[in-house]
């Protein structure tokens, strides 16, 4: 009988190990592609960042970076991002809070309103705005005909049309999780606030709001993470005016092929994502966040 | 003819030195259990005891570090969940909500490759065993939960298994509904040609459906016996507290004996080895009230505290010295009504000595 | 569900609220809804309103084999990703979501890197790469990248789905003799195929509105529409490409409306 037993263990053991890796198997063709596409590059990038011009160790790209040139792309795209963040949230939060209060059924036809721009290509969206804020474009026409102004104002092209435009992009990714935090907050709470005396402003600042703060910081910390890196809409809205370092990058390469540097630029983005990224998973669960 | 098919029909089960650890944890901790073939085995015990492990280790979902399990003479404990051929009944019943009544009985029949119009009629004759006869075409969001359970349970007998292993089967029903079942489900058993392994942590649920009961806690078969034997015969104090209504009372070794506000026990079993303390085991409703010493009867004297109505029965509450109570049941017949004691009268309890059980604190 | 309403607050602050909402969503709206009338404008220049109407710019653009061959590109590309992403991702899920916890939060975390690394990385790695396998220029070098790309949304929707499905089901068809795949097929995924869909349709969309991959490595006769559109918006505004965006804006919608059809039915289904 104990040698059944044994042997029984030996064949359990394996079998515990058949079907783990089984499961690990059935994500193997996915993470492999991923690790092949998106991972692999990004090892070779980082190594070249070591690299000099003759191919010896050196951190001669990362000094590089303390140039003016890049320096100043650095400061843009800080700039830019923390502009976009900012604007987002004094659009976002009361829209969130506006929507989530709603009863279910109108909510969810305006959140078609959301989703419907979050689905629409980018380049579409950045399009859109170009032509919006074109010389004879809407804005410009419209506020002619009202006797605003007397000539077309450069709206497009610059550092404002860029912002406006990535607002536009990120925005969705503010509310969708900021909406579904505010809707799990029971409204219980705050009316029970209000039964208790606080005034409805006191119970929105000290209960409402510290409770929203979890999707409001997610929302953040995405919005802010994807505008470092972004590269399309000030591309094409800034006119060649406005570097950020997604555009730094590519020009680097494009034109200068200098792979080094722009290896050394994309190292620093891409270190400065992830870690905001971690912070994120931290705080929030990244899983968690596209869960609609 | 049945009888006949019985015995050749349905399968033992024999489970030797089952180890199941997550971590330092032993959820099954060297379990040998040998199940008889036709038989109504409930595993009973707390939750965390290890006993739904053991069940799904049988089913093939939980694998075991080591150890044997086998049905009749073949070897199990590497097959595969769908090769094992058991029957089961899920907690959740697990029913699949995009088929019908009927597609999901015949769904075992389906996977063996069975001709559809032998699904249909062996689906709706197992309907009909479980009274659900002509609900066949309905859809599983409109059946009430007692009939989610009958679905579930014609679902796993349909294939007629030789094995039926079920998880807490009738815990998401109410009480009521519940006790009903009890009965029919065992009612069901002497139909079926198949050994039924019976999950609960409900003692008066194992009591009533069970040939036997395996009471279960902490990884390891604390005892395994008949509902009457588990009951009049806890072998230690986890038992004896897990099933029933238990009052404990220390009591004295003296010699070999052991004794009572100093008397000695007449005692049913034999006294526990060691020099450890020890405890009587009392049932409230093996209690007689002014029992008369016949020589087979141990006495215990009380004042009464309290009188507690529970409607089928009266509960007095006696106190047996040194703030020690004891509970006594009374049935609510007239007879027991008559010589019922008022508090603060002092009264002598009656136990017969069958009914004597003293175990010791400490297993052995 | 009880409605939810905002206690205590004057009407004022309400109908403040509801006013800044509205004109956020406006915002939101604006763009998208504006470029389809211009689409069907007679002039040159993008007039809004127009001050004719025509169907020219979408004769520009269908009757231009650049454009059309570039769309036909998108087209395939999205499809071939789709077909790759979908199957790759609900298996992926299905794995993740059976192994342990540990294994599951590291993969979750590995697989849910394309979304966060910035496109520009991704472009200018998968460049490189695809310089020394020979794959620049090339459909199989898209729809490998946007693959990559575009399976995380697939195992994110399914994943989730798994995680309000009892996977009690599946035991009870295996214990009822259906093999592992046979439980999956014939139980699971006839359980998750809304969400499969959702996940199906994000890759689409994710592969056909991919710009900053597609500007390094397509190209030639294999250029994608958003790469010709991105390097048109670069010089001038193109009249043509309100015809194009309308086309893309379309597809969307729809991609959008059968996603929300899905989710009501799965969602009516539990």
């Amino acid at each position: 009988m104990s040698a059944v037993i044994a042997m029984n263990a030996d064949e359990l053991a394996r079998g515990q190990r058949r079907e783990r890796a089984q499961f690990i198997g059935l994500s193997l063709p996915a993470t492999l592609l991923i690790l092949i596409i998106v991972f692999l590059p990004l090892f070779w990038l980082s190594s070249l960042s070591f690299l000099d011009r003759g191919g010896e160790l050196s951190t001669e790209n990362y000094q590089r970076l303390t140039g003016d040139l890049y320096v100043e792309a650095f400061v843009v795209t800080f700039q830019i991002s923390a502009a976009v963040t900012a604007l987002c949230v004094l659009l976002g939060y009361p829209l969130a809070y506006w929507l989530s209060r709603k009863p279910q059924h109108t909510a969810n036809l305006l959140l078609i309103c959301v989703l419907l721009p979050f689905w629409t290509a980018v380049l579409v969206r950045t399009y859109a705005w170009l032509v919006l804020l074109q010389r004879n474009g809407l804005i410009n026409n419209t506020l002619l005909s009202l006797g605003v102004i007397d000539a077309p104002l450069q709206l497009a092209h610059n550092l404002t049309a860029s912002i406006i435009g990535m607002v536009h992009i990120m925005l969705p990714f503010l509310v969708l999780p900021l909406y579904a935090t505010m809707k799990s907050i029971d409204g219980d709470l705050v009316r029970a606030a209000v039964g208790l005396g606080s005034s409805p402003t006191e119970a929105f600042w000290r209960i409402f709001v510290p409770m929203s703060l979890p999707g409001l910081f997610a929302g953040v910390v995405l919005v802010f993470i994807m505008s470092l890196g972004f590269y399309v809409t000030p591309a094409l809205l800034g006119g060649g005016r406005v570097q950020m370092l997604a555009q730094r990058i590519e020009s680097t390469i494009t034109i200068f092929s200098n792979w080094g540097a722009a290896s050394a630029l994309g190292v620093v983005l891409l270190v400065m994502a992830l870690a905001l990224v971690a912070l994120l998973h931290r705080v929030f669960g990244l899983d968690k966040l596209f869960v609609r | 003819m049945a009888a006949a098919a019985a015995s050749s029909q349905s399968l033992p089960i024999t489970v030797s030195n089952l180890v199941k650890a997550y971590g330092d944890l032993r959820v099954l901790d060297d379990v040998s259990i040998a199940i008889r073939p036709g038989e109504f085995m409930t595993l009973l015990g707390p939750s965390g005891s290890g006993k739904t492990t053991l069940l799904m280790a049988l089913a093939g979902f939980v694998s075991p570090e080591s150890g044997s399990i086998r049905f009749g003479e073949q070897e199990m404990i590497t097959t595969s969940p769908h090769k094992r051929g058991v029957g089961m009944v899920f907690q959740s019943y697990a029913l699949f909500p995009f088929m019908s009544v009927v597609e999901n009985v015949a769904y075992p029949l389906k996977i063996r490759g069975v001709s559809p119009a032998e699904q249909k009629s062996r689906a709706e004759a197992a309907l009909e065993m479980v009274k659900l006869g002509g609900y066949g075409g309905r859809r599983i969001n409109q059946l009430s939960g007692g009939q989610k359970q009958r679905v579930a349970l014609a679902r796993a007998m349909v294939f007629e298994p030789r094995i039926i292993l079920m998880d807490e089967p009738l815990s998401a029903l109410d009480k009521k509904l519940r006790e009903h079942m009890q009965i029919e489900l065992k009612q069901l058993h002497q139909k079926l040609d198949a050994t039924i392994v019976y999950v609960t942590h409900d003692q008066r649920e194992a009591l009533t459906m069970s040939d036997r009961i395996a009471v279960i806690n902490k990884g390891r078969i604390a005892q395994l016996d008949e509902p009457k034997a588990l009951y009049r015969r806890p072998n230690s104090l986890f038992v004896a507290d897990f099933i029933g209504e238990t009052v404990l009372l220390p009591v004295q070794r003296e010699g070999d004996g052991v004794s009572l506000q100093g008397r000695k026990l007449k005692l049913a079993t034999p006294t526990p080895s060691g020099n450890g303390p020890l405890q009587l085991v009392i049932r409230p409703e093996l209690l007689q009230l002014d029992a008369g010493d016949d020589g087979d009867t141990n006495t215990i004297a009380g004042v009464v505290r309290q009188t507690i109505y529970q409607g089928d029965s009266v509960l007095l509450i006696i106190d047996a010295g040194d703030g020690r109570e004891v509970s006594v049941r009374i049935a609510t017949s007239r007879a027991g009504q008559a010589s019922l004691p008022d508090s603060g009268s002092r009264i002598a309890l009656g136990l017969h000595r069958d009914d004597t059980v003293v175990l010791a604190e400490q297993a052995p | 569900m009880a409605i939810q309403d905002m206690p205590g607050a004057s009407p004022w602050t309400q109908r403040l609220l509801a006013i800044y909402g509205a004109l956020v969503l406006f915002f939101l709206m604006l763009p998208t809804v504006i470029v389809i009338p211009m689409s069907f404008s007679d002039s040159q220049y993008l007039e809004f309103p127009p001050t004719s109407w025509s169907l020219r710019w979408y004769r520009e653009y269908f009757g231009s084999s650049a454009w059309m061959s570039a769309t036909w590109t998108s087209l395939l590309v999205a499809v071939l990703t789709t077909l790759l992403a979908t199957p790759l991702g609900t298996l992926a899920a299905y794995g993740m979501h059976c192994t342990s916890d540990r294994v599951r939060n590291s993969l979750q975390l590995l697989v849910l890197m394309p979304v966060v690394v910035p496109s520009i990385l991704v472009a200018v790695g998968v460049f490189h790469l695809y310089a020394i396998v020979d794959l620049n220029y090339s459909i199989t070098g898209l729809v490998l990248a946007h693959t990559a790309l575009a399976v995380p949304f697939v195992i994110i929707t399914v994943l989730s789905s798994l995680n309000n499905y009892d996977m009690t089901q599946e035991m009870a068809a295996r214990s009822m003799g259906a093999s592992r795949p046979q439980a999956f097929l014939g139980i699971t995924l006839p359980q998750i195929r809304f969400s499969v869909l959702t996940g199906a349709f994000l890759a689409f969309i994710t592969s056909l509105d991919e710009v900053v991959v597609a500007k390094f490595i397509s190209g030639g006769e294999n250029a994608t529409i958003t790469r010709r559109m991105f390097n048109a918006l670069r010089d001038q505004i193109d009249p043509t490409i309100a015809a194009i965006s309308t086309c893309l804006i379309v597809v969307s919608v729809l991609a959008l409306a059968a996603v929300q059809f899905f989710g009501a039915r799965s969602k009516g289904r539990t």
